[in-house]
């Protein structure tokens, strides 16, 4: 029988088809934009909607190495810069907390009999919902679009991590009691190192979410940052500015979910393979 | 003459009920220090229920158990354990693992104050059970053999009263499983330790055993029989072994073989019923209390 090289439940392409078959999609796409905008072009030169290539690396270059007029930012390092510590530091707090609420809550009954209602209830709130509410309650400074991504993440890595703990074999915590482990070692030394890689993936996983309130939160009420930059300039049509930021927040969320790959790969070895 | 204090290990009256379903029904033993004991029965007769009520894991509905004539509690560093499965942190080297029970009875300071003296000990351990040149690899990269002897070796770095062991072998094939049945005979021989080694090989049980326990639910009283009553497992027999280590080839000896039958016609078959009056409870420690309404009334049987 001949092995089909691309239909079928038993194909098997090589490698190098494999290769081509990823790109295909993204050259597709490229083809189709630039024939569009060579179109519009012919038609009115002036069109703003679908930006030359030549036209964003302009404006790229603009918003990269010339200082702006008015603040002397260079905009594009300055919105990514202020956007990366809103969005690291909700992310963090909310890694940190969800780690800590989960863990506990799958270790300890008590705790989790009062806290488990409570957070299912809070992570059913839609977090967009209450921005205004953050805004009247912690002002619409860098307070409020940081709690807001950790409002929006903290609940689902908190049951996320209470999962994986209750996934953690009941003769693994009594085999730790017989080996003197008191209940804080139980949790911190045994359970945490164990679930620590599960974070990682909730991570992975939470950041599209958190990208989605931190751009949300900078197009509401802010003065910088990525999302509002798009918004702000969305008012001139200035596509030739928007279509690279949103490669740029693209290649920054992929370059991060191949940094916490990265990680996991490097120091948890025997995770996926541990069980 | 069956004190509790006696006795390393002592269980009495203990009943375990699942919700309406009776699965241990009065278990009554009593084991010294530095017995090896192996505890046989029918799949479901609830051995394992029996020794994770002693390690603390689950308690009993009632009765005592009682180790060094305390009660058992929750589990703590009195006892050790091998499972069958899940006995090693993934997420630590061999060396690593064995070194726990170290670390973790002693604090923050003094665990790093004495780490090379516990990673001595630890590797001590490892070269007893044979796998000092494995110390550095994860579970995961072990073979089933190799991780059960790591377990062993982190359950008892810590000297505990009593081994506990869950179908330890069960997982293996048919020679590493013969290798460790030796290795553990070695072991107790030199440590002198008291085990509680619970199979559904019968064979197995045989073999290592200085005292051989069989639970069953395949029994008779006074209650009757039928499902009405919620009858759950007890010692039917009780036996006293050759306590020293004998060579694998025992295992084709003729008395080896008939004691196995008579353990298989008492213990295993769903149809040969004996009367709780009748059981085989012939090592000196046996006990056996009985609620009234279980025993025989005069001695009207036929």
């Amino acid at each position: 029988m001949r092995v089909p090289l691309l239909f079928g439940l038993h194909a098997d392409p090589p490698p190098a088809v494999r290769w081509l078959l990823a790109l295909l999609p993204f050259v597709l796409m490229l083809a189709i934009y630039l024939v569009a905008s060579e179109i519009r072009h012919e038609a009115n030169p002036q069109d703003k909607l679908l930006p030359t290539i030549s036209q964003m690396v302009d404006a790229m270059q603009a918003a990269a190495f010339e200082p702006d007029r008015r603040s002397g930012n260079y905009l594009l390092w300055n919105d990514t810069l202020v956007s990366l510590q809103r969005l690291g530091l909700g992310v963090v707090i909310a890694a940190v907390g969800g780690l800590l609420l989960g863990l506990n809550m799958g270790l300890f009954p008590g705790l989790r009999g009062l806290a488990f209602s409570a957070l299912t209830f809070v992570s059913m709130v839609p977090p967009l919902a209450i921005l205004p509410i953050l805004f009247i309650a912690v002002g619409i400074d860098e307070a409020a679009k940081v709690t807001l991504i950790v409002l929006g993440l903290l609940p689902t890595i908190a049951r996320d991590m209470l999962m994986a703990t209750e996934k953690i074999p009941a003769e693994q915590i009594a085999k730790s009691l017989t080996l003197g482990a008191s209940q804080l070692a139980l949790a911190y030394r045994i359970v945490l190192p164990q679930i620590l890689p599960r974070l990682i993936e909730s991570v992975r996983l939470a950041l599209g979410a958190g990208w989605l309130f931190l751009i949300a939160a900078e197009a509401i009420a802010s003065t910088d940052g990525l999302g509002y930059r798009i918004f702000l300039v969305r008012r001139y049509l200035a596509m030739d500015l928007i279509i690279p930021y949103v490669l740029w927040i693209t290649l920054i969320g992929f370059l991060t979910d191949f940094a916490l790959r990265w990680v996991l790969r490097r120091f948890f070895p025997w995770y996926h393979t541990g069980k | 003459m069956n004190s509790p204090v006696q006795h390393l290990l002592h269980v009495e009256d203990v009943h375990k009920q699942y919700g309406n379903k009776m699965v241990l029904d009065d278990v009554d033993l009593a084991v010294r220090q530095g017995e090896f004991c192996t505890v046989v029965g029918p799949s479901g007769c609830g051995k394992s229920t029996l020794l994770r009520m002693i390690l603390g894991m689950e308690r009993p509905t009632s009765g005592h158990l009682l180790i060094d004539g305390q009660p058992a509690g929750v589990p703590d560093a009195t006892r050790g354990i091998v499972f069958q499965r899940y006995s090693l942190f993934p997420h630590l080297t061999a060396l690593q693992n064995v070194m726990l029970g170290r670390e973790l009875s002693c604090g923050l300071w003094e665990r790093y104050r004495r780490r090379a003296e516990f990673r001595d000990e630890a590797m001590l351990f490892l070269e007893r059970v044979g796998l000092a040149h494995s110390a550095h690899r994860y579970p995961h990269e072990l073979s089933g053999g190799m991780q059960q002897r790591v377990a062993i070796a982190q359950a008892i770095i810590l000297k505990p009263r009593i081994l506990l062991m869950d179908e330890p072998f069960g997982a293996l094939d048919p020679q590493t499983r013969e290798e460790l049945q030796l290795f553990m005979l070695e072991l107790w021989e030199q440590s002198g330790m008291t085990v509680l080694f619970v199979t559904h090989d019968l064979t197995e049980a045989i073999y290592l055993g200085s005292r051989l326990f069989v639970l069953s639910q395949f029994y008779t009283d006074e209650r009757g029989n039928g499902a009405h009553v919620n009858r759950g497992a007890r010692i039917v027999a009780d036996y006293q072994l050759s306590p020293t280590p004998a060579a694998p080839s025992a295992k084709d000896s003729k008395a080896f073989v008939t004691l196995a039958e008579e353990i298989r016609h008492l213990g295993f078959d769903p149809a040969y019923l004996q009367h709780v009056s009748d059981f085989t409870l012939h090592h000196p420690d046996a006990f056996q209390t009985l609620a009234p309404e279980q025993m025989r009334r005069g001695s009207s049987e036929g």
